[in-house]
């Protein structure tokens, strides 16, 4: 087991080394440099900016060194918090990073904390008793959900939620600091996807383990059938789906960005598309790093998780 | 007929069976899986119930505990159970039956294990729901219960998970579950067929005193003839979901009187015949599909002493045979038919084996990182001769064939094919002519074949591939001329393998082998998946083949029966090394080497007049990735000399030309080995 | 020996296998409908009859499907619904349609009759027909996310059966490439290429790759890898064949059925992507009609409920394609388990 989890980590260095250089190489080019020039020079656009006036800023920035020198500067900025100023806004990116992926952070531990029991206990009913009439009206909803775009949920929502029922504002921008009211709308726009997808991920486990063998040989044993559900089946089809919930910290910074545009959150995902529409490398490269960071964690815990949760791989 | 109010006495039945008929209902329709089906078993006695695949008897044991699935429902007849009738209980009382009255064991222990909680908790949950006891004392009962099936080290089981137990370990847990709550009855579903043929021999050993110590009665189900005769009282014999003929099983034996149980019969090789003295008969035709029952008789269409108009009408009854015993049989002409006849004579196989070597091992040795798979084979094959290597899994046999057919490469030692070094050499880097002289059959008929082509496609592939033939037309007829060979009709060239039946296609796989007149055929376990009627027609085939085109068969297999029936020479091998090797009669007859006398107690006699010495094999095969020093069979032998088996590597002890024996043992002490088997009339103190 | 050649030179082949035909018919509606939306300049004045071969062959598709698949409600469903949306795609430039990107009566509520003008679903803020846009939509989205989809496939599937057969280093380094592709989350790698590479359609087709890529490679390494230890693949070994001969001969064919489930899903998967790229203004750029732009154009305005349906028509459009795969590869799925 040790073996295997050390493998893993050092994998898992080796990826985080890669996409750093792959990054760095990305934003180390010509056309980046000179906006960053730019900015930093308080010129109005590469056009105006003389070639010697650049070629001075390239060495006051260290840039004429090699490139393996370049990015181990580069990275030992990195290490050390320092991922540059956002052009656009003229901040340390580490301080808008900071802002942004708390607000995120919240959205995020709503989702989960609704998200875990809600879609387990829907994949394990509908599981357990595969084609019964609860396991049609679960799957069935359930690839509906997962069906509908998150563009389309959000729009959907907003109709019926806020110009409907004006239960909820239609934007979440919570200028007026922190509302949960506001925070309803982009929560529900993931959550449906979200569930949904973990419905049919426990459902499908489930019922696989249900039909196994050693499910029979409990039944057969003449043990109480909530007792070989709670003791022999959840223990085996659960492993999946914990996994895969580790995993979906990947899948939420990609569901961000779109939620977070539509209601105006002001979150890692807005943040990212902001940064985008404005061309702001270093903030497009710091939020990439860190995304990549969080995704490389999460896959790393999940596939722990899975050794840990799995005797066969746990005791060999 | 009421039974509700019957008295429990001591003749009440512990489970009667009465018209019992269960149906599968699936797209096409229902298909009838058992058909009026009747069972007595008395307290304490064991019934065995045989047939090949399809045939209904694990649906029978199904039924019984009443787990036929959504699909599957008992359209008729009753099940009683000490006088009860099992189909009226409801879901509660059904529980209490379940596990407490009756247990079950099954065919493949390691799935049926929760592979996420260890051994002593899925043990002691028995006796605390049957029961109700305390933990402490259910923990007590299971410790106790595991050193009851003979395993060692029982506080170490106990915390085990599944995955970390050899097979026949965990089929013991399997076996110690079921008996924990004292059950009246046992079903065993094919227990031992995942399991190699000495842990078998271990298993049937122990089910055998559990029925003489518990007084628990069974229901052994088996396709396998020779277990049946030695752990069951009475037993039935299943033909697609019918009865054919039930009795006492010496009675059974001695006057088979059903058609398809003398089939059955034929077609096993027995460890007292080769191909030369006894050949083996198959039975002609194959099973009927799933819900296509033949009208009268279902075995009617591949029997022989078919008559059309009587065998063909209406429903066939048990008829008696034996009336004390209660032997009947299911066939109208059960009076006319000559059962005495012996089936015609056989034309005489001579063996031409010349004596030129084709292919030569020496000191081939190959190892996977730790493990060492092949240790220092060494061994001839001359031309024509068909050699066996045998053994359990893990014995590097299929290890050894992989190598030579270049899909990997020896660490080191020499393997030849007419002088050419093969032991290095990938298959990709080989000649087309040493690759056209080296073809090979699988295992698996569901593998064997590429399930996207056509039947013709892929032999045709090998006929061009081999540059056999190049024009399209004579490739094509090339292929009819080989299904022709191999006996199948010519349309099964546009078929794909899913339409084709287990011996279709392995027949396919053999034609496809024998395709480029190849000099060598390496067969690894043709026959082992497939059904016992099949398998005849299948080794016969091979013979054939082999006799026809002169070529040299090297089989791999497990089976002694089916060695000891086609092999020249055989190889017997133990955790990657040869243990004994000479000819066939030889190895099967005193001097034996002890692993190879193990091997053949093990197997399961079907012959009622062999009589067999019992040599059970203590402990567990050691694993592979770490070997015992000296001799690799000393942690299992029971003449083990120590402080020399267990240090030294054994010599090679040669007694007739070529016949080798690798151990330890003095010259004399070999040479006075009684023989494993022996004729009924011979001796008493034999068992049966 | 000669009587039998005869015998075989009289066995006709049949023309075409079913699969075959299939291939066929898919590239009779998938080439025109290329063509027709990514060069439609070059067309010239070919353009407005290129489609129309295109049309039987969905019907045909159509009907093979719903006959091959009639066992499982759900797959016909699925099926139904993405036909009708490719029949859309193929037929929408002879419908009698408003045109989509004029601008003539700014916001009329669906079923309004102005100008003499029926708008059905009524019109956008900028006064264009939304039932004629909503048609005209499926079109960019069906064929950019068909085109990338196969792109990712034909990659994915290249390097999976690498990985997967050949194993050792090929297999290290395939891995490893698919594991420095997958650490990126979907968005944010959307939108580092687009931002590197600049927006148009082609880097679409790149994204997509990109991302999807790794995961089917993946899943066809996985399939490979059980495949390979089967006995046929040994037995094609035996007789010498060569590797690409074996993962493309022997391999490929017989793990399509998992992957016919997936390339459904994953068909969705890129609707989803595409969608969501042209609405956060970074995918195909406007004005040409699109279900993601539509709804992003809406956005803003539809703040009234009466305005709503703005929203309402492109969301249901986009959801009911996404369906259409979602259901296929479910009902794909169900009855490939029951045999």
């Amino acid at each position: 087991m040790r073996h295997l989890v050390i493998r893993r980590v050092i994998q898992t260095l080796l990826i985080m080394l890669t996409v750093s250089a792959l990054l760095f190489a990305v934003f180390d080019s010509d056309q980046f440099r000179k906006k960053i020039a730019v900015a930093e020079l308080g010129n109005f656009g590469a056009a105006t900016l003389s070639d010697s006036d650049y070629q001075a800023w390239i060495v006051s920035k260290g840039l004429d060194q090699s490139f393996p020198a370049r990015y181990v500067t580069w990275l030992n900025h990195v290490v050390h918090g320092d991922l540059g100023v956002s052009i656009e806004k003229d901040v340390a990116v580490s301080t808008l990073l900071k802002e942004s992926l708390s607000s995120t952070a919240v959205l995020a531990f709503y989702v989960f904390l609704i998200m875990i029991p809600v879609s387990l206990m829907l994949g394990v009913l509908a599981g357990m008793k595969e084609g019964s009439i609860l396991d049609r009206v679960i799957s069935v909803i359930a690839v509906f959900t997962t069906s509908i775009p998150q563009i389309a949920t959000a729009a959907l929502l907003t109709v019926v939620l806020a110009l409907g029922l004006r239960w909820v504002p239609t934007k979440s921008a919570m200028i007026d600091g922190f509302s949960f009211r506001e925070l309803l709308l982009p929560l529900l726009t993931i959550l449906i996807y979200e569930i949904g997808y973990l419905v049919r991920m426990t459902r499908s486990a489930m019922a696989d383990v249900m039909s196994s063998q050693y499910i029979r040989t409990a039944l057969l044993k003449g043990l109480p059938y909530r007792q070989v559900v709670l003791k022999h089946a959840l223990r085996n089809a659960l492993v999946v789906p914990v996994t895969l919930i580790l995993l979906e910290l990947t899948g939420l910074l990609s569901q961000v960005v779109v939620v977070e545009v539509f209601f105006q959150y002001h979150g890692f995902g807005r943040m990212l598309f902001d940064a985008a529409n404005f061309g702001d490398i270093q903030v497009i490269q710091a939020a990439t790093l860190v995304a990549v960071c969080v995704a490389v964690a999460s896959q790393l815990l999940s596939d722990i998780a899975y050794v840990l949760l799995n005797p066969r791989l746990r005791v060999a | 007929m009421s039974v509700t109010f019957r008295s429990r006495s001591d003749d009440t039945p512990i489970l009667e069976c009465r018209n019992l008929s269960v149906t599968y209902s699936g797209r096409r329709g229902d298909v009838p899986a058992v058909v009026d089906f009747n069972l007595t078993l008395m307290r304490g006695e064991a019934h065995g119930l045989v047939g090949e695949s399809g045939c209904g008897k694990s649906t029978i044991a199904l039924a019984i505990m009443r787990y036929l699935g959504v699909s599957g429902r008992i359209t008729g007849g009753q099940i009683l159970f000490q006088g009860r009738d099992l189909l009226s209980l409801d879901a509660a009382e059904l529980r209490q039956v379940r596990g407490a009255d009756i247990a079950m064991i099954y065919q493949e222990p390691m799935a049926s294990l929760n592979p996420s909680l260890t051994i002593g908790e899925q043990l002691i949950e028995v006796p605390m729901c049957h029961e109700a006891v305390s933990r402490r004392e259910a923990t007590k009962r299971a410790r106790a219960m595991l050193e009851r099936v003979r395993l060692a080290d029982g506080d170490r089981m106990m915390r085990s998970y599944p995955h970390q137990l050899s097979g026949g370990q965990q089929q013991r847990i399997v076996i110690a579950m079921a008996l924990l709550s004292h059950p009246k009855l046992l079903l065993l579903d094919e227990p031992t067929t995942a399991l190699d043929v000495t842990v078998e021999a271990g298993i049937v050993d122990l089910i055998r005193d559990i029925s003489a110590e518990f007084g628990t009665s069974m229901l052994y189900i088996s396709h396998n003839l020779g277990l049946v005769r030695e752990t069951c009282d009475r037993m039935t014999v299943m033909y697609c979901g019918q009865p054919v003929e039930v009795g006492r099983v010496q009675s059974v034996f001695s006057r088979m009187r059903h058609p398809y149980t003398r089939g059955l019969f034929a077609a096993i090789p027995s460890l007292g015949a080769d191909k030369n003295t006894r050949p083996l008969t198959a039975i002609a035709g194959q099973l009927p599909a799933p819900g296509e029952r033949p009208a009268g008789c279902a075995f009617g269409p591949r029997c022989a002493s078919f008559v059309a108009g009587r065998c063909d009408q209406g429903t066939i009854p048990l008829a008696k045979v034996d009336a004390l015993t209660g032997h009947v049989s299911r066939c109208v002409r059960v009076d006319e038919i000559d059962w005495l006849a012996e089936p015609p004579p056989r034309e005489q196989r001579s063996t031409d084996v010349l004596s030129e070597s084709v292919v030569s091992v020496s000191a081939l040795t190959k190892r996977y990182q730790q493990v060492s798979a092949n240790d220092g084979l060494s061994f001839e094959v001359n031309r024509g001769e068909t050699v066996a290597l045998v053994g359990e899994s893990g014995c590097g046999k299929s290890t050894f064939a992989r190598i030579l057919m270049g899909l990997v490469q020896a660490t080191s030692g020499s393997v030849t094919l007419s002088r050419v070094e093969l032991s290095q050499l990938p298959v990709t880097k080989r000649s087309m002519k040493t690759i056209r002289s080296l073809q090979m059959i699988f295992q698996n008929p569901f593998d064997t074949l590429n399930p996207s082509h056509t039947i013709g496609a892929q032999i045709a592939r090998v006929i061009r591939r081999l540059g056999i033939e190049r024009d399209e037309a004579r490739i094509r007829a090339r292929v009819l001329e080989l299904l022709d060979l191999v006996k199948l009709p010519r349309q099964f060239a546009d078929r794909r393998p899913r339409q084709l039946s287990g011996g279709q296609k392995q027949r396919v796989g053999i034609a496809r082998a024998f395709a480029g007149k190849p000099a060598v055929v390496v067969a690894d376990e043709p026959v082992s998946a497939l059904d016992v009627s099949v398998q005849a027609a299948i080794t016969e085939l091979l013979i054939d083949m082999q006799r026809r085109e002169g070529t040299t068969l090297l089989f791999i297999s497990h089976d002694l029966s089916v060695v000891r029936y086609l092999a020249d020479r055989v190889v017997v091998m133990y955790l990657g090394q040869i243990m004994e090797q000479g000819r066939t009669q030889e190895v099967f007859a005193p001097p034996y080497h002890p692993y190879t006398e193990a091997l053949l107690a093990a197997v399961p006699v079907a012959d009622q007049n062999m009589l067999k010495r019992k040599v059970l094999l203590g402990g567990e095969m050691p694993s592979a990735s770490q070997p015992p020093p000296g001799c690799r069979f000393s942690t299992r032998c029971s003449y083990r000399i120590s402080g020399v088996c267990d240090v030294l590597a054994p010599p090679n002890q040669e007694f007739a030309s070529g016949h080798r024996i690798a151990c330890h043992l003095p010259r004399e002490h070999l040479l006075a080995m009684q023989p494993v088997f022996r004729e009924a009339s011979q001796k008493t103190d034999y068992v049966s | 020996m000669n009587a039998l050649i005869q015998q075989t030179r009289e066995h006709r082949r049949s023309w075409m296998t079913p699969a075959q035909l299939i291939g066929a018919l898919l590239l009779i509606v998938w080439v025109p409908l290329m063509a027709y939306v990514m060069f439609h300049q070059a067309l010239g004045i070919a353009a407005p009859y290129v489609l129309l071969p295109s049309v039987p062959a969905v019907l045909a598709l159509y009907v093979m499907a719903i006959y091959h698949w009639r066992e499982s409600w759900v797959a016909v469903l699925g099926v139904t619904l993405v036909c009708f949306w490719l029949l859309v795609a193929v037929t929408v430039p002879y419908l009698p349609l408003l045109d989509p990107n004029k601008p003539l009566v700014p916001l009329a509520l669906p079923g309004a009759l102005k100008h003499g003008m029926s708008f059905m679903l009524g019109s956008d803020m900028r006064g264009r027909d939304v039932l004629s846009r909503t048609l005209w939509g499926c079109q960019r989205v069906l064929v950019w996310g068909i085109t990338a989809t196969s792109v990712a496939y034909v990659v994915g599937v290249g390097l999976g059966l690498i990985g997967g057969y050949l194993s050792g280093w090929w297999d290290e380094a395939v891995t490893f490439v698919g594991n420095v592709l997958l650490s990126f989350p979907v968005m944010v790698l959307f939108i580092l290429v687009l931002n590197v590479l600049g927006q148009s359609g082609f880097n679409i087709i790149i994204a997509v790759t990109f991302s999807s890529a790794p995961i089917i490679m993946r899943i066809v390494r996985g399939l490979a890898m059980q495949e390979k230890s089967r006995d046929y693949i040994q037995a094609a070994q035996t007789r010498g064949e060569s590797a690409l001969w074996i993962m493309v001969m022997e391999l490929l064919p017989n793990i399509r059925g998992p992957l016919i489930v997936d390339a459904c899903l994953r068909l969705g998967y890129t609707t989803v992507a595409i969608t969501t790229l042209t609405f956060l203004g970074l995918g195909l750029q406007p004005p040409d009609p699109d279900w993601g732009l539509m709804i992003k154009e809406a956005a803003p305005v539809a703040l009234l409920w009466k305005y709503s349906y703005m929203l309402l028509v492109p969301s249901l459009a986009v959801t009911s394609l996404i369906l259409g795969f979602n259901l296929t590869a479910d009902g794909l799925r169900e009855m490939s388990q029951r045999d």
